[in-house]
């Protein structure tokens, strides 16, 4: 972020992308720095979650490049640097992604989950993908649910197995999707808890949230997207605090209101 | 009664090399409509137009048409240009491309019923296209598809009768010829139903058996 830092792990440079006549992304610049934490804020359809994801090229952008840990792309179809098949998968290998719907795989046991990728993308033997594995699996304490179907799991249980799965490919990067949207409020905290202490580790994370607090506490940074474009950007005190847009105050406020609204709704219910 | 008894041990042996017969040909006619369904549907999602203009029509082709047409294109048609096949051949053939345009509308109701985040999941961690296809989708689309996979089956199985018209001695027209020289049609006709209803019902167990075997999985 400042001037004297090294060359940043991950730099875009006006990153485009269009759903027909639809503009979603208006050309992103962005540097984030090895052991960043880069929370993104913003209203549906800002286009923060086509920013994550046009980052591992699973929705490529139209336009725009892109500097990952000294490789260069150019989503531009022309160009010559325009990422082949196999070089995306290269890059999608080592930056992993987590999902707001986990996406664990059903017909694999939890252990399967972890290992798949391991053993088939980075070639490793069955024994070394399960050790690491095992060390995983532990560390977020289901270890005692390697052999059962993710199914059988709970979504904040699944959660952290879709970051295990991330995290054994030991990956340079990692891009989390609104990962505890989808979860019961009880089971965010446990999601939550894994994600700041990778944080903590120094993971380099790129995250599109809408919990705030964790925004606050956890990330270096703070992205606000406005309407396709960075809105305003920077420390979390600062963007969460003292906003300077207009239309960050109206978003920061319509949040703070439904936590207030809901608050008040329950405190109406218990009266 | 024992007349009954007598029928058994002199037509028994010849029916049940006919209900021989109709067992391989099914088994052969479902994995090779297998190996069609899963091309053709595989070809409808292709990045190609002109892959996914031939699947398009196979299909619709093949569902627009009967059967034993179908059988009598590949059979008597074909020799026409200068392609002669036997009748067990034509048979399977014919009627493998008949279930497969099936096959290939089971396959792809059931490539639709998996949420896009299994492929997203898979190719976030630099599994290929493919791999994703073959690990991750095909999968979940074998278990999701088996009831009606089925179905087809016990389809195959009873449409091989259709394949006495080309000369091939399966039970149809194993029955047929016993009638004509003995003239009980209904005593022939009830064995031979008898004999497929035994048939598919092997099948529907072995279906079940799978479907148990993968609910365990889950």
């Amino acid at each position: 972020m400042t001037e004297e830092a090294p060359a940043p792990l991950l730099k875009l440079r006006n990153i485009r992308k269009s759903f027909g006549d639809l503009e979603v992304l208006k050309g992103i610049d962005l540097d984030v720095a090895k052991g960043e934490v880069v929370s993104i804020i913003g209203a549906s359809g800002s286009g923060k979650s086509t920013f994550l994801r046009s980052i591992n090229a699973i929705e490529p952008a139209d336009k725009g490049t892109m500097d990952f840990d000294g490789q260069q792309f150019d989503f531009d179809r022309d160009s010559r640097y325009y990422p082949s098949a196999r070089q995306l998968q290269a890059l999608r290998a080592r930056i992993g992604m987590v999902f707001q719907s986990y996406n664990l795989w059903p017909h694999k046991t939890v252990l399967e989950n972890v290992i798949h990728a391991p053993m088939n993308v980075l070639g490793q033997s069955r024994a070394e993908a399960t050790e690491v594995a095992g060390a995983l699996l532990d560390r977020i304490g289901l270890y005692d649910k390697k052999d059962s179907s993710p199914q059988r799991l709970s979504g904040g249980q699944q959660q952290r197995v879709a970051i295990a799965r991330a995290l054994a490919m030991k990956p340079r990067l990692m891009l989390f999707d609104e990962v505890t949207s989808a979860l019961d409020p009880e089971l965010v905290h446990e999601v939550l808890m894994l994600m700041a202490s990778l944080a903590k580790e120094g993971m380099t994370m790129l995250l599109v949230t809408h919990e705030m607090s964790f925004a606050r506490d956890v990330s270096s940074r703070v992205l606000f997207f406005d309407r396709g474009v960075i809105g305003e950007q920077g420390a979390p005190s600062k963007v969460l605090r003292d906003p300077e847009s207009p239309r960050l105050r109206q978003f920061l406020h319509s949040i703070l209101h439904d936590d207030l609204s809901q608050a008040g709704a329950a405190k109406g219910l218990i009266q | 009664m024992s007349g009954y008894l007598n029928d058994i041990q002199v037509y028994g042996p010849g029916f049940l090399s006919a209900a021989w017969t109709v067992l391989w040909l099914t088994l052969l006619t479902i994995v090779l409509s297998w190996v069609f369904g899963l091309a053709a549907a595989l070809g409808q999602r292709s990045d190609l137009a002109w892959v996914r203009a031939i699947a398009a029509f196979y299909v619709w082709f093949i569902r627009g048409t009967p059967a034993l047409i179908q059988i009598f294109i590949v059979y008597f048609g074909m020799p026409q240009l200068g392609i002669r096949l036997s009748p067990y051949t034509a048979g399977v053939l014919a009627l493998a491309i008949n279930s497969g345009a099936y096959v290939t509308e089971i396959i792809r109701s059931g490539l639709q019923a998996i949420p896009k985040g299994q492929t997203e999941s898979s190719l976030a961690l630099g599994f290929s296209q493919r791999a994703t296809m073959r690990t991750i989708i095909l999968p979940q689309v074998a278990r999701i598809i088996l009831p009606s996979i089925t179905n087809e089956a016990l389809s195959t199985l009873k449409n091989t009768s259709l394949l006495s018209t080309i000369t091939v001695v399966e039970l149809t027209l194993y029955a047929q010829t016993l009638i004509s020289a003995t003239f009980r049609p209904f005593d022939f006709y009830i064995a031979v139903a008898i004999i497929y209803l035994v048939l598919t019902t092997i099948l529907t167990q072995l279906a079940a058996f799978f479907e148990r075997r993968y609910a365990r999985l889950y």
